[in-house]
């Protein structure tokens, strides 16, 4: 197929050459060139024909790496006129509003890219948007690894690859929104500079070598500029290239379906179908955020004004991806406990404890799972959310928690807009921080096995047909179709898994076992992911037999 | 005096008796009436009538047939004339219902009837008065934007769009808010907002402050460069509008992409 292309747009330099004449044209002696050097042709051999499965949810990560993308290519544009430096000057730009204002060289520099330098503000704004949808979409991304179980065995370690990917780009993001020196940037680093100061014992060290003395300084936006374009980028384009090399290693996984296996990857190959697919995904992606970016204003540096560290302007929140943090600190009690002439200042330590937490489970989670499961066996098939419920539940439950913290952080839009008392507002955000997560699992769970039982129901009585049928003797009833056989391998593809089992009290010798706390656990916590209250038993052959065989009316 | 009481009961006595009271108090008016050369003093204090006339018909239930005050609402001593322009100027007053916190709605009172309430309050003590034109106006775009940022921004946001404070209590948005209001609201402090005498704030600072103010919510005069402001509320909106719209959109995409496969044909 594509070497049949090949030869058609090669057709008119090719001219009317007679078949059988010994005559390579220019890309065929190009790419041999090439390859006598790159050893192209087998990688392209390997890789090219490489098979890719159908799903719109495989295309997430895409969002991902072409906003990343885009972020780098605007950035690079931004670096030419940023002056990272917190040098003071006096404005005298076309910003009429500013004019003979103090700023910092920084700000100065943000204003002039904004409203001197050619397309510099649609370049930030696009540079800003991509940041915003980069990091929603890792988040998104990450969503459906998770609750597909894509992150089994054999990709633990590319699950972390991602994690830290989410993670760095999170600070990457914060420390671009630092950078301009407005006045919303300069109360999120002063922000951060409380949370390093909570931290007991170290905190004012770390604070003082971070900034280089007492806040602000003269250093942290020079410093943040090189950890910001240099630094922090270069590790995630490490990480996202390890990240990519193993899902081709790896290969892609698969939802299951006729024909897909364990060993086989059913789809289309790379070349040409996804090259086409991926490509013009691209340029989609780039419109739409550009697109964003012409209508929409975001960051209005100008209208914040210059960093004052005596200045504050309420809505003082970070961006989305940081939000939590905020909400955190929001709804924390400002608890302080003072001994000894030192003060630890629980309100601001705590939620950065809480924070860190919220980001292990996520790093963790795929050993705790395969702890708790004992599976050491890989897995390339994806799991259906509704066949593993307490995974799905403890995501939606993360998920969940992450929601009523956005809202914690977001308490006065929400009191000034819904027209209630920001009182109110947190003191609910602190009742469902503990409530929501325990609720949002247990509607989840129950769901979930709702769910497998009305797919029970499907394959054994088929699906309703909405036709009713009126029996001789006067009985209403539906006339229910069997599913297609396609289907029905594909609602009882997966497998069921029985929970562990400890071993039996006494050994054969009548001697009692002694059993550790840490395996008992450990069958409980099986018992809870694959007991009868977390997994209705799929129907067998049997059983669909013989519902079938005979009474069709069912 | 027999004749005229004969003539009692004729059917014009009525008329002859009113044309005569009529007669009577014009003669008393023309005669008893202040001359116009003390007319100053006396429009004033018919203003001051007519404006403790208003009060007690609107005011009084809760601020007290006197302005001292009941526990529905404050005392009005010594507020000035001030107080009573914005308060009842941008419509706050008269008050609908107890709350939290009285909202600005549809004014009732024309600006004499204002004007003369105003007169009528300032004379329960002396209190901050009503500015002049002069007062507020031409001020530096520039330093009122600093100055708003270190006294105003905390509550009413960066862009004057308003904030949350505690226990449904608000900082109101500023756009649409003439300079004259807030000039008096800077001085009297109204509702849950310090006030800022000219001992704190002086006046040219105030001037500057209520330029900023009407050039950031006036859209002609400081347009939005960069497209839609999303409410200039800060990130929040932002955030909110990148999940729905951007990655909306592209999950849209991804989903219509993915459905564009030609696919295996169904024996």
């Amino acid at each position: 197929m594509s070497t049949h292309a090949y030869d058609d747009s090669h057709e008119e330099q090719i001219g009317h050459s007679e078949a059988g004449v010994e005559q390579k044209h220019l890309g065929e002696k190009t790419a041999d060139w090439a390859d006598g050097r790159l050893g192209i042709y087998s990688l392209a051999k390997a890789n090219l024909r490489k098979i890719f499965p159908d799903h719109w949810s495989f295309m997430l990560g895409e969002i991902c790496l072409y906003s990343f993308i885009i972020i780098i290519l605007t950035g690079v544009y931004l670096t030419l006129f940023f002056q990272p430096s917190m040098g003071e000057v006096i404005y005298h730009g076309s910003y009429t509003p500013l004019q003979g204002i103090k700023m910092s060289e920084a700000y100065e520099s943000a204003l002039n890219i904004s409203f001197d330098v050619r397309g510099g503000l649609l370049i930030r704004q696009i540079h800003h948007w991509a940041a915003i949808v980069f990091v929603a979409a890792m988040l998104v991304h990450m969503m459906r690894v998770f609750f597909t179980g894509a992150f089994r065995k054999p990709r633990e370690i590319n699950w972390l690859f991602g994690f830290l990917l989410l993670f760095l780009g999170m600070f990457d993001g914060f420390m671009g929104y630092s950078l301009p020196d407005d006045l919303l940037s300069g109360t999120g680093i002063r922000f951060m500079e409380g949370a390093i100061l909570s931290v007991p014992l170290v905190g004012t060290y770390l604070q003082m070598f971070l900034y280089g003395g007492q806040f602000p300084g003269n250093d942290i936006i020079p410093r943040f500029f090189t950890i910001h374009v240099l630094l922090i980028p270069g590790i995630m384009l490490g990480l996202l290239v390890a990240h990519l090399i193993l899902v081709f290693y790896h290969k892609h996984t698969q939802f299951a379906g006729p024909g897909r296996t364990e060993k086989n990857v059913v789809g289309m190959p790379l070349m040409p179908v996804y090259m086409a697919k991926a490509g013009g995904f691209f340029f989609l992606v780039f419109g739409v955020i550009a697109f964003v970016s012409a209508i929409a204003s975001v960051n209005p540096i100008w209208a914040y004004g210059p960093y004052r560290p005596d200045q504050v302007s309420t809505d003082a929140q970070p961006d989305w991806y940081m939000g939590f943090s905020e909400g955190l600190i929001r709804i924390m009690p400002g608890w302080e406990i003072r001994a000894w002439g030192h003060t630890l200042e629980l309100g601001v330590f705590i939620p950065l404890v809480v924070f860190g937490l919220m980001f292990v489970v996520i790093a963790i989670y795929p050993f705790l799972e395969g702890w708790i499961t004992g599976d050491k066996r890989e897995h390339h098939i994806l799991d259906r959310p509704r066949n593993a419920p307490v995974r799905t539940g403890l995501g939606v439950a993360w998920i969940a928690e992450y929601l009523i913290l956005l809202v914690g952080g977001g308490n006065d839009l929400f009191a000034t807009h819904l027209h209630m008392s920001i009182d109110a507002i947190t003191w609910t955000c602190r009742i469902l921080f503990f409530v929501g997560p325990v609720v949002a699992f247990m509607v989840t769970k129950r769901w979930c096995m709702g769910l497998q039982r009305k797919d029970k129901d499907k394959i054994l009585h088929g699906r309703e047909t909405g036709t009713i049928k009126r029996l001789p003797h006067g009985e209403f009833i539906e006339v229910h179709a069997q599913l297609p056989q396609e289907e029905l391998f594909r609602l009882t593809a997966h497998e069921q898994q029985a929970p562990a089992q400890l071993p039996p009290a006494v050994d054969e010798n009548g001697v009692k076992r002694k059993v550790g706390a840490v395996a008992k656990l450990r069958a409980k916590l099986s018992a809870g992911y694959f007991g009868p209250q977390s997994q209705i038993a799929k129907p067998t052959a049997e059983e669909h037999a013989e519902i079938t065989a005979g009474h069709g009316h069912h | 005096m027999k004749k005229l009481s004969a003539r009692r009961r004729h059917p014009l006595a009525a008329l002859v008796v009113l044309i005569f009271a009529l007669a009577a108090t014009g003669g008393l008016w023309a005669a008893l009436a202040p001359t116009s050369s003390a007319s100053a003093d006396a429009s004033q204090s018919l203003q001051v009538e007519e404006g403790k006339r208003l009060f007690q018909v609107g005011c009084a239930s809760c601020h007290g047939l006197n302005g001292e005050g009941t526990n529905l609402g404050p005392s009005l001593v010594g507020v000035g004339s001030a107080a009573v322009d914005f308060q009842v100027g941008t419509g706050r007053m008269p008050a609908q219902q107890p709350g939290a916190q009285v909202p600005s709605k549809k004014v009732i009172y024309n600006q004499a009837q204002i004007d003369q309430m105003a007169a009528y309050v300032a004379t329960l003590g002396s209190g901050p008065v009503i500015p002049t034109q002069d007062q507020y106006s031409g001020g530096n775009v520039a330093s009122g934007g600093e100055l708003f940022r270190t006294n105003c921004a905390q509550c009413h946001n960066f862009a004057g769009a308003g904030g949350a404070l505690s226990e449904g209590k608000y900082a109101p948005s500023l756009a649409g808010v003439s300079a004259k209001h807030i000039y008096e609201a800077m001085l009297t402090g109204p509702q849950n907002m310090p006030s800022f005498p000219n001992s704190t704030m002086p006046e040219q600072q105030k001037k500057d402050i209520i330029a900023y103010v009407q050039h950031a919510t006036n859209s002609d005069a400081n347009p939005s460069y960069g497209g839609m402001t999303l409410g200039a509320i800060g990130p929040v909106s932002e955030g909110l509008f990148g999940w729905i719209f951007a990655l909306g959109a592209l999950i849209g995409t991804a989903i219509w992409i993915a459905a564009r496969t030609p696919k295996a044909k169904k024996s």
